[in-house]
């Protein structure tokens, strides 16, 4: 794996995919994974404004202006693809038909708790279908950096930021490593990139145990 | 049958009453009704309005607009984010709103047109959103009782309509159309074309005619 962060984090994230797998993608690092999985992955991806069976980023001059991903993005419909309203496409969530959801986030405890929607003393209003997305979604993929721009890390004992969901993080991948929640512990299961164990016990406040591959 | 009334956008915007609960459908600008977004900022002088929509348009455009004018009251949402300007208007006291789960938001509209008191869901149990709502646990899982979403007018827009009113959207442009279309004492729909009875195969029709009062030309597909 080679090239800046987010792309690597992506890269490892399209490896948690299976064929035949629904999987809806988060704004950010979750939205490079089309860029990168192989197009006979057998992945079918599911946007949440309503459309099961996303397809590759349209040319410049075939843009369809009635045709956007959750981050207002052109993309295209593969064959097989079916359009429905917001409540049917928030149905399939809510209702475990989308398999994966792969989402960035702010924060993830050490139970799994994600923080992905709002920084207290900031101004953003905006929690769109994260919280249907990450308690809906069977399994549930948090893509991020270790830490943030000012270096705190992001994988913390209990989160500081307004909550998304309790424990539902299943995996999370940074730069740095993969943790997996098993049964409500963290556990640090594979290193990137070149990373050693005090990389990540330097990015990390959390507590987890390791159980490298 | 009686065909559905078609009216301009400007006589059909002069129904929307100050203090009036408006919904407007789209996903930002897709799908969004902005024939009728256009009139009822240049032709209406109804006021303190409550907006339901997903998002507050943008920045100067669909329902950005009238926000600039400070018609907007209060607003309910998922997603005010795409806006800096309600952001801004919310931070600065100017502008009342309700922030919630994007499935709870169209769920509790589709509620509203379904004849339905509510619903419980799990998400959002547990967060912020939860204050001052019901929380009850259903086979062991925290539950939130979320209320319906009803309005005094909707603002929908389709590709195509019949004559008769029937809607047909295309691609993502569908999103909260056909929901608010359900959940409004009135429904006034804008579509790009609008055809004879028979046009739209009655299998795609995906909001059928009985929702829609007033049909209007758009100025756009």
């Amino acid at each position: 794996m080679s090239g800046d962060p987010r792309t690597r984090i992506a890269a490892r994230a399209a490896l948690e995919l299976e064929p035949g797998d629904v999987v809806n993608l988060g704004i950010g690092i979750p939205n490079l994974i089309p860029g990168i999985l192989a197009p006979d992955a057998g992945v079918v991806i599911h946007t949440e404004n309503g459309l099961l069976g996303v397809g590759p980023r349209p040319a410049q001059d075939a843009v369809d202006p009635d045709l956007v991903d959750a981050a207002k993005l052109p993309v295209t419909a593969l064959p097989g693809a079916a359009y429905f309203d917001s409540a049917d496409s928030f149905a399939m969530i809510r209702g475990g038909h989308v398999d994966v959801a792969v989402l960035g986030a702010l924060q993830v405890s050490a139970a799994g708790d994600i923080a992905n929607w709002a920084v207290p003393g900031r101004d953003v209003l905006g929690v769109g279908g994260a919280m249907d997305l990450v308690v809906g979604a069977r399994r549930v993929i948090v893509t991020m950096t270790a830490t943030t721009g000012a270096g705190e890390p992001k994988v913390v004992p209990e989160c500081t930021y307004p909550l998304t969901a309790r424990g539902a993080a299943d995996v999370v991948v940074t730069e740095l490593s993969v943790f997996r929640l098993r049964e409500g512990r963290l556990v640090l299961v594979e290193l990137l990139g070149g990373a050693t164990l005090d990389d990540v016990a330097r990015a990390t406040s959390a507590a987890y145990e390791v159980e490298l591959g | 049958m009686t065909s559905v009334r078609r009216v301009s956008a400007e006589q059909a915007i002069s129904r929307v009453r100050s203090g009036d609960v408006v919904m407007v459908g789209g996903f930002g600008l897709v799908g969004a009704p902005l024939t009728l977004i256009d009139a009822l900022v240049e032709t209406s002088d109804a006021r303190d309005l409550t907006i339901v929509s997903n998002n507050v348009g943008e920045a100067g455009r669909g329902l950005g607009l009238l926000l600039r004018q400070g018609r907007i009251r209060k607003a309910i949402a998922s997603y005010f984010t795409s806006n800096p300007e309600a952001v801004a208007a919310v931070n600065a006291g100017q502008l009342d709103y309700q922030l919630l789960p994007q499935g709870t938001f169209a769920e509790a509209i589709r509620a509203a047109g379904a004849g339905l008191g509510g619903f419980y869901t799990p998400v959002g149990a547990g967060t912020l959103l939860a204050e001052g709502k019901e929380e009850r646990l259903i086979d062991g899982v925290p539950h939130l009782l979320e209320r319906p979403l009803r309005a005094d007018v909707a603002l929908v827009h389709a590709a195509r309509a019949d004559e008769l009113g029937n809607l047909w959207y295309r691609g993502t442009a569908r999103n909260f159309n056909p929901l608010m279309a359900a959940a409004a004492g009135l429904t006034i729909a804008e579509a790009g074309e609008i055809v004879p009875v028979g046009g739209i195969e009655p299998e795609a029709v995906a909001t059928p005619h009985l929702y829609v009062d007033l049909l209007v030309g758009a100025k756009r597909l």
